[in-house]
């Protein structure tokens, strides 16, 4: 099995997080505005993005990403 | 038979899978406590709900800790739910997020009243409503944390907060001795949490300590357990007490400089 991609492991913790389809998340998802997340998700989901990936992402990182693409790009990067 | 059954307490302070609260909680229950969780605020009820369902506990009830007539409301429910109470855990901090990093120096009022209020006062009215319900003695415990004792940048006004907490314990130890209830703290080494995740920095702390303390970093399990001991008769003469469940962090004055070469 090919190892998963950025995104497909973003999308994984997502549609765990927010109990939502796997169809339902796309890179251009807005994770409060097309996915629901409420604020609690969104510091849920900043958590599980470390675990998953390592490293820290600082409240300045976090608030600067709007849709998955957003969160893709910075993991990609770190 | 379970080291709880037929043992009825109130935990406070769950807020989701990750919270200490919900690992106190889960050890209790495996010993065959009968439970009721209050939360803060409705964000919170979507994700402690399912949490009480899974472990058949039906007694879950939002309470503002700040609120005297709130606190008296919920503990009506609690007596005509449960008559009597074991035990109680409070598990519950908060300091606005700006207060939990930059320059100790600049905490605001507010921030100060708010922490303290919060995190430690909530402590004295909850069990101000619990004592009346435990006639034939208890047990009530907090959670702390060693920034209370030892500076711990960016956990600033929650560490002076914390200290009062402890005092607090004490306090309300000797006070509440007469009535056969012990009040004990667990100073929990630091875990990755909802409330942890508003301290600046706190994963680089939190690999510190994971380096220096003798048996590493520790887990909700290893607090549950420990919760076990402080509120059964296990600790029946214990009071007043803050025990260490911090794999031994805070008796370390400097890292082993070996530690590397063991990895």
């Amino acid at each position: 099995m090919a190892e998963k991609s950025t995104f497909e492991r973003v999308r994984d913790i997502v549609v765990e997080q927010l109990g939502i389809e796997a169809e339902e998340v796309s890179m251009d998802s807005s994770i409060t505005e097309d996915l629901g997340a409420d604020s609690l998700d969104v510091v849920e989901l900043i958590m599980a993005f470390e675990e998953e990936f390592g490293g820290e992402i600082t409240d300045e990182q976090s608030k600067a990403m709007a849709t998955i693409g957003d969160v893709v790009t910075h993991l990609d990067a770190q | 038979m379970g080291l709880f059954d037929g043992k009825r307490g109130m935990i406070f302070g769950i807020a989701n899978k990750n919270s200490i609260a919900w690992g106190i909680a889960q050890a209790l229950a495996a010993e065959g406590a009968e439970l009721g969780f209050s939360y803060a605020g409705e964000m919170l009820q979507k994700r402690v709900e399912p949490l009480a369902e899974s472990l058949g506990v039906t007694f879950v009830e939002e309470c503002d800790v700040t609120n005297e007539e709130a606190i008296d409301a919920l503990f009506a429910k609690v007596e005509a739910h449960f008559g009597k109470l074991d035990f109680l855990v409070h598990s519950i901090a908060y300091a606005p997020r700006e207060e939990l990093g930059g320059r100790f120096v600049n905490t605001s009022r507010e921030g100060f009243r708010i922490a303290m209020d919060v995190s430690c006062y909530s402590l004295v009215a909850l069990a101000k409503r619990a004592y009346p319900l435990m006639p034939e003695g208890g047990a009530i415990m907090a959670m702390t944390y060693y920034g209370a004792e030892k500076v711990t940048p960016n956990y600033n006004v929650m560490g002076v907060a914390k200290a009062a907490l402890e005092a607090t314990v004490r306090y309300l130890a000797w006070d509440l001795g007469q009535n056969q209830i012990r009040v004990n703290a667990i100073s929990a080494g630091p875990i990755k949490t909802l409330a942890a995740s508003g301290v600046s920095g706190f994963r680089k702390s939190l690999n510190y300590v994971g380096s220096v303390a003798p048996m590493g970093n520790v887990d909700q399990e290893d607090i549950g357990d420990a919760a076990r001991y402080l509120l059964s008769d296990w600790s029946r003469k214990v009071t007043g007490e803050v025990l260490y469940v911090d794999g031994g962090f805070n008796i370390m004055g400097a890292p082993d400089p070996s530690a590397d070469e063991k990895e």
